[in-house]
């Protein structure tokens, strides 16, 4: 029978057998799981607490900022709280979130795969991820940290009083975890694909999870370097960063941005793969220009590693190096642009779904557009020396982080949720907090563009009082993006336990995640598959699976 | 530039830069905003236009035409590179200082900012420049890095405890303005404001006949005196210091037969750290002035040393009748300078208010 329609694949009664989930109970189960899928769900719940803490501080400044004078925290409370907001939310949010909890669950699924190359280190790279994170809370729980999350020298070194080595140690120890991970994915993606599995069928996922890998290994070592030196110099007074020591201050930027430019990369190239993956899921197509979006994924890992003097353009750089960085920031736009006109063409003669993940693929889209042609403004050298470090920069690198990766984050959980539970969400509450997050976001980061032209400084905890309106209208949406992100918080567990029962395909979507049970059974698939379609070839999956079945 | 209502949407515009500045920033959200309509317009009209519907559960598989990939590859390149010399363009005007500029010199410390100007007068978060003139600030900072920025200037740099950092403006119109950090610098780094006051000619005139303790140079002289500097830079060739005099802002043949010119970093570092730099013909010496030595004192100690270079060539023009060259060597003040000023003494204005 070669009949198989998507219909029938989406109502296929779920699995009463085992699976991944019911194969083992007890706490141990959990905690000593070399199972890729288990440890995804323990990173998802880390780093879910992750967000919500960070997501706390955020509000918090919200609420100082309503007024222009700094009445409701102390200078040194606020200092720590966009300190703290930061080092959680990129450090132990938005790094690992799509990688560790996504790419963990779907990497050896989507390759065909029983597992990731390596499942015990993969285990270790959560309890190394956990160590760090503890780290973070003894932090917050001790009396925080005020250097704000870039530990600029030689502040951080030797004038903060605050627990600058605990943090920074935190963020160390974390940043193995990613190299764990990093290597873990690279071995996996080489090593251990199925049978037809070439590399140009690869979902366009594996390719942005690879670009991402390569960057986690090669710039977090930077990262590790860096940190030991600044712990060094603060802990022993070597001077390395402190020009009363012999140092030189500007070499500490160097150093962490070599590393926390590539990281910007390592926090949305996972977007562009979850994005990639809903866009050919909810349109029914294959993506448009498939080998261009692979390629401008390790284009931007490349370009990633030589621009990480933008950062720096008013910080003492010399007028040529100023303008190497600024070409070459113009240049790593190039690949971004690609991948939006791609999955803009995509829809044309698509069949689009408006269930929540595409809703979330249209908000990520319509923000990182803007998030992206900010970044021109800024790499644009003129404009540079009047908005840096002002709102227009704490703007910009939100449209990129939220409004891009936590968009993506939160497409990609709607999207693999029946799939990774075997539970479906409530589409009409979900549908609701994507459109809260779109509004809330909005409101909360586009007034912060004009502020900064307008000139209003970052990192301010009083400000001129010319600048409260759009500091009311920040606050309001940040309230409403507040909501938006408890819903979900809320109707997924809700789903965990009421959700209707998804079948194996839910989407009618291509892939081999889609060809297997919802919950996967523990090794993924009953038989290891052989792929005969092409990424995103309908027609040719449809019949493999009708085979299958028939079998 | 336009008050919609009674709060700002856009900064005022009052330096030269500003104008190329906001034409530039205006012109991107032009293009970009217009681009980005265009995506969204198409994305919205595919979104409905394809709309899931029974008869099209799949859609139809279309070939890419490499045509369209090459067009949307190379096409933003050219645009994104022209938009990189426009930005470049921009950066050179910003940068580059005219020879005539007006020299102030700046210090950050947590958290205030101090200005010096040659003709002697110290203030505190305040800064009184006149109309249409370009400034020349020189800049160092006593602890952290902190970040000078002049929003209605356009112009901003951050300000560092290794060097000298400059940067300039010419503003236009007489008013005051604000000064705020911008590289976030510990407890008070929100209360590092302060403002600038755009004035008139005769005004400004006016403002520098105001109490001084001498020229910044006369000052340095004394620091010269006060810290023995005389002993072995005798300002002849028997001192066991090279002479001093005409060494400013030209070549100097090092004992390793480089040459290194004698800037304002040049002389910093000549007397923070003297063994980095010896001058060819001379022994090494001379101790470290490292936390002896203040930044302010540092500043006067460089404008004096500027001065001696200046004697020995045909001063350059400047329009200011008592500007730092040509009041140098001119004590009107005997008393002797505090060391290490602490941030109450001496201001000759503070809080915008002047005498």
């Amino acid at each position: 029978m070669t009949s198989t329609t998507l219909h029938d694949l989406r109502w296929i009664e779920p699995s009463k057998t085992r699976h991944y989930l019911n194969e083992d109970y007890g706490i141990f189960s959990w905690l000593l799981t070399k199972d890729h899928k288990r440890i995804a769900i323990l990173y998802m719940i880390s780093v879910s607490l992750m967000f919500f803490v960070g997501g706390f501080f955020a509000f918090m400044l919200r609420l100082e900022l309503l007024t222009p004078e700094g009445d409701l925290l102390t200078s040194d409370t606020y200092n720590k709280f966009f300190t703290l907001h930061g080092v959680v939310m990129i450090f132990f949010f938005l790094i690992p979130a799509i990688p560790a909890v996504l790419g963990n669950f779907l990497l050896p699924i989507m390759l065909g795969a029983k597992d990731l190359a390596f499942p015990k280190i993969n285990l270790l790279s959560w309890y190394v991820y956990m160590v760090g994170a503890i780290f973070g809370l003894y932090v917050i729980i001790s009396g925080g940290v005020d250097t704000g999350w870039t530990f600029y020298t030689p502040f951080s070194t030797q004038f903060s009083n605050t627990h600058v080595f605990a943090t920074t140690f935190g963020a160390f120890i974390t940043g193995f975890s990613s190299i764990l991970t990093g290597l873990n994915f690279v071995v996996t993606i080489h090593r251990m694909r199925a049978p037809g599995l070439t590399w140009f069928r690869l979902p366009l996922f594996v390719w942005s999870m690879y670009a991402t890998s390569v960057v986690m290994l090669l710039a977090t070592p930077v990262l590790a370097i860096t940190l030991v030196l600044l712990m060094i110099e603060r802990t022993l007074g070597v001077g390395i960063f402190d020009p009363a020591l012999g140092g030189d201050p500007v070499l500490y930027q160097h150093l962490f941005w070599f590393y926390s430019h590539p990281a910007v990369y390592i926090m949305i190239l996972p977007a562009m793969a979850v994005i990639s993956e809903c866009v050919a899921a909810f349109t029914r197509k294959k993506i448009f220009g498939y080998s261009f979006v692979a390629f401008s994924s390790l284009a931007i890992g490349f370009l990633g590693f030589a621009v990480w003097a933008h950062h720096m353009l008013v910080a003492g750089i010399s007028v040529y190096s100023a303008m190497m960085f600024s070409f070459l920031t113009m240049l790593v736009a190039v690949p971004s642009a690609i991948k939006v006109f791609n999955w803009t063409a995509t829809m044309y003669k698509a069949s689009v779904s408006w269930m929540t993940p595409m809703l979330y693929v249209l908000g990520f889209i319509g923000l990182f557009t803007i998030g992206g042609v900010t970044g021109l403004f800024l790499g644009a050298l003129g404009i540079d020396i009047h908005v840096h470090d002002s709102y227009f920069v704490v703007a910009h690198f939100h449209y990129i982080m939220v409004g891009g990766t936590v968009m993506a984050y939160l497409a990609g959980v709607h999207y693999w949720w029946p799939k990774i539970t075997g539970r479906m969400y409530p589409e009409w509450w979900a549908r609701l907090s994507a459109l809260l997050v779109f509004v809330g976001f909005n409101l909360t980061f586009f007034p912060q563009f004009i502020l900064g032209y307008v000139g209003m400084p970052r990192r301010y905890h009083a400000y001129a009082p010319e600048f409260q309106v759009l500091n009311v209208l920040s606050t309001a949406g940040a309230t409403i993006l507040a909501v938006g992100y408890l819903l979900p918080m809320v109707y997924l567990l809700w789903s965990l336990r009421f959700g209707r029962k998804a079948g194996p395909n839910p989407w009618g979507a291509v892939g081999l995640e889609w060809a297997t049970t919802s919950p996967p059974p523990k090794e993924n698939f009953h038989e290891t598959p052989v792929v005969t379609w092409d990424a995103y070839d309908y027609p040719a999956f449809l019949r493999a699976m009708g085979e299958t079945q028939n079998v | 530039m336009m008050l919609l209502f009674d709060f700002p949407l856009f900064p005022e515009q009052a330096s030269t830069v500003a104008r190329d500045v906001d034409a530039l920033y205006l012109g991107l959200v032009a293009l970009t905003g217009g681009v980005s309509l265009l995506i969204w317009l198409v994305i919205f009209y595919f979104a409905i236009r394809y709309r899931r519907r029974p008869e099209n559960e799949l859609a139809q598989e279309e070939e890419a035409p490499k045509s369209l990939e090459m067009a949307w590859t190379i096409i933003p390149t050219l645009i994104f590179i022209g938009i990189f010399l426009a930005g470049a363009y921009v950066y050179f005007h910003v940068m580059r200082a005219p020879d005539n500029a007006l020299d102030v010199y700046a210090t950050g410390r947590q958290w205030m900012w101090k200005f010096q100007h040659p003709t002697g007068q110290r203030e505190i978060n305040t800064l009184h420049v006149p109309v249409n003139r370009p400034v020349r600030i020189t800049m160092a900072s006593e602890d952290v890095i902190h970040s000078l920025w002049f929003p209605a200037f356009r112009v901003k740099a951050d300000v560092l405890p290794s060097r000298y950092r400059t940067l300039w403006f010419q503003a236009t119109k007489p008013g005051r303005y604000h000064i705020f950090c911008a590289e976030y610098c510990g407890t008070l780094h929100s209360g590092m404001i302060g403002w600038v006051e755009v004035m008139e000619p005769t005004d400004y005139q006016r403002w520098l006949a105001g109490g001084t303790e001498g020229s910044l140079a006369s000052q340095g002289e004394k620091l010269f005196q006060k810290y023995a500097c005389n002993t072995c830079h005798t300002g002849d060739n028997t001192g066991r210091g090279p002479n001093l005099a005409g060494v400013y802002g030209k070549p100097v043949l090092l004992s390793d037969n480089t040459t290194a010119t004698a800037d304002d970093n040049y002389i910093r570092e000549s007397i923070l750290n003297p063994q980095a730099k010896i001058v060819q013909g001379f022994a090494p010496v001379m101790p470290t002035f490292q936390g002896q030595v203040s930044e302010d004192e540092l500043i006067k100690l460089l404008a004096y040393v500027k001065s001696l270079g200046v004697q020995a060539t045909p001063a350059p023009a400047v329009e200011s009748p008592r500007s730092f060259v040509t009041a140098a060597g001119s004590p009107n003040n005997p008393g002797a300078q505090p060391p290490a000023a602490t941030t109450t003494t001496s201001t000759t204005t503070q809080n915008g208010t002047h005498p």
